[in-house]
């Protein structure tokens, strides 16, 4: 023990819930993991190259706080397809991931003591973000019968009216969901009727499989409430880049910036450059990525059926969120691993709703979808 | 299901099985089937091959890439004179292209001995060929959209939110 006293704030933040599990995975080399969070694929080539070329030009030092402007720009120029218009000048931040955006939007758009509604099963981010800030978080549990999506009966149960924030994340993390338009006007009349702002993690945005993305913020009354996320890890796999962006209006991005001039100065310089190039060359490599999800998720909803396994048909980002065959997730992740070597994550690690759930992360290519999905019926029929 | 997702699931991989065609096209295998058959009757699918990585098969084959100038006339046009050559099991592959000459000859046979003597006794005496250029195949960094790498380098965690 060294003389060190862990404060308060960080010691009611339980560890992981994925980390146990990825322990466990760890120990043995023969796993088939549908457990993985980040695309399987590489970076695209052009924008790989475009990093590459920033480095060879000695393009390292920081960059604005906010982004270069040229990114700034384009991301402006980007995010128009989802019918939002952003100044570069002052309502785009440039972040290192959409990680740092989540902690930044927290610290600087809460008070302590303020209720933070977070719509569950979700990222495992969000809850430690709003504590790290002393908020609050209120869990808002959504229901697999519905999909997952949030719906004013789900907001007002959960006693989201009280807060000041709403975090929600569609396409969704772990489970797939998505929301229309007439879904998400609902809850945005919800939103104005009890006047809380909005936090929309739209980082699997590009990954809508049937009908198109739409954004919170795009409906009427809601831009100036609502702070968009986004980034790169997920459409452009660029993960270990680690850039993202928020998009917001200029006095709650001006504050974002404050932190973030401080705590960051400024997103990493060489994912900046591959970013750029990703936004103005790499649609047809999204493109191609997202036909290949789509058909990993429609033959793993077809074994899912199969099976008998029950699934909502979810429609975004890269996850299936089965229930569990046991109604006890965890010990069922567990004796898959144990006896199939096949990992995937118990759905409680993902908060409220999420329990008797699993993840299942479809960012892993057809032969090991194929393995895992002949285990997963070879363990059922010997259970 | 449209034809085209099924044309482009073949060509990332052609064995996979009609049972999971029609899983990943969300319809049913009978449906995959009768598609597949319209396509072989059509002739919009040719045929199936395995990409080989030469270096690591037993039995190395010589490739050469041959150029071919042609003169035409009256008679004779360039379908007459692909109808001919396309009958030679040596010639892998056959196309008319743009540029300084007219074909694009890919040729295949045991050694280099056999393609050269192919290309001189059997296509260099076509009456209407005037000119070959033979280019012998070094080495296949990539075919049919797939690089020769070496393995699996996922190098991302088992597990990760
Ligand atoms: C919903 C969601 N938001 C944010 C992130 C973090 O993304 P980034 O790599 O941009 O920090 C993830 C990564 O798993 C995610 O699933």
């Amino acid at each position: 023990m060294s003389e060190f006293h862990v404060s308060e704030r960080v010691g009611s933040v339980p560890p992981s819930g994925i980390r146990k599990f990825f322990e466990l995975a760890e120990e043995r080399d023969d796993v088939v993991s549908l457990g993985v969070g980040e695309p399987d694929f590489s970076a695209p080539w052009r924008a790989r190259e475009a990093a590459i070329g920033a480095l060879e030009r000695g393009r390292t030092s920081y960059t604005a706080n906010r982004g270069t402007r040229e990114l700034r720009e384009e991301v402006a120029r980007y995010v128009q397809r989802f019918d939002l218009t952003y100044d570069a000048d002052d309502e785009i931040l440039v972040t290192a991931g959409a990680s740092e955006a989540i902690d930044l939007a927290f610290r600087a758009l809460c008070d302590p003591g303020d209720g933070v509604a977070v719509v569950q099963p979700s990222y495992v981010s969000y809850v430690p973000g709003v504590t790290f800030a002393g908020a609050e978080p209120i869990p808002v549990p959504t229901r697999a019968e519905d999909g997952f999506e949030l719906t004013p009966e789900v907001l007002r149960a959960s006693g989201a009216a009280d807060a000041e924030m709403l975090v929600l994340c569609y396409p969704n993390n772990p489970t797939g969901a998505t929301m229309d338009r007439a879904g998400l006007e609902a809850v945005a009349e919800f939103v104005r009727d009890h006047d809380l702002t909005v936090l929309s993690d739209e980082i699997y945005a590009e990954l809508t499989y049937e009908g198109e993305h739409t954004s919170i913020a795009a409906l009427p009354g809601m831009r100036e409430r609502t702070v968009v996320l986004n980034g790169f890890s997920k459409a452009y796999a660029m993960t270990g880049l680690r850039l993202g962006y928020a998009l917001g209006p200029a006095d709650a991005v001006g504050a974002m910036n404050r932190v973030h001039q401080y705590t960051m100065l400024s997103a990493p310089t060489t994912a900046q450059h591959a970013a750029l190039t990703a936004l103005r060359e790499c649609d047809d490599e999204v493109r191609s990525m997202c036909a290949q999800y789509d058909r990993r998720r429609r033959f793993v909803l077809a074994r899912f059926r199969e099976m008998g396994i029950d699934c909502p048909e979810a429609t975004g980002a890269f996850y299936l969120f089965p229930e569990s065959p046991d109604p006890d997730a965890g010990a069922f992740a567990e004796a898959l691993l144990d006896a199939e070597g096949v990992a995937m994550v118990p759905g409680d690690a993902f908060g409220a709703g999420g329990a008797g759930h699993l993840r299942v992360s479809y960012a892993t290519g057809m032969d090991d979808l194929r393995t895992a999905m002949n285990r997963l019926e070879r363990f059922l029929d010997e259970r | 299901m449209e034809r085209s997702d099924l044309l482009d699931l073949l060509r990332e991989d052609a064995r996979t099985s009609t049972a999971d065609l029609a899983r990943m096209l969300d319809t049913d295998e009978a449906t995959v089937q009768a598609e597949l058959d319209a396509l072989e009757a059509d002739g919009a699918v040719r045929g199936y091959r395995a990409v080989l990585d030469p270096d690591r098969v037993e039995d190395e084959r010589v490739e050469a890439v041959v150029e071919l100038d042609v003169t035409l006339d009256r008679e004779t046009g360039y379908e007459d004179i692909a109808r001919r050559l396309v009958q030679f099991d040596e010639i892998r592959g056959l196309r008319l292209v743009s540029g300084d000459y007219d074909f694009a000859v890919d040729v295949e046979a045991d050694s280099m001995r056999a393609v050269s003597r192919f290309v001189s006794d059997q296509v260099a005496p076509v009456p209407e060929v005037t000119k070959t250029v033979t280019h012998f195949v070094m080495q296949t960094y990539k075919e049919a959209g797939i690089a020769f790498e070496d393995g699996d380098d996922d190098d991302r965690l088992s597990v990760t939110p």
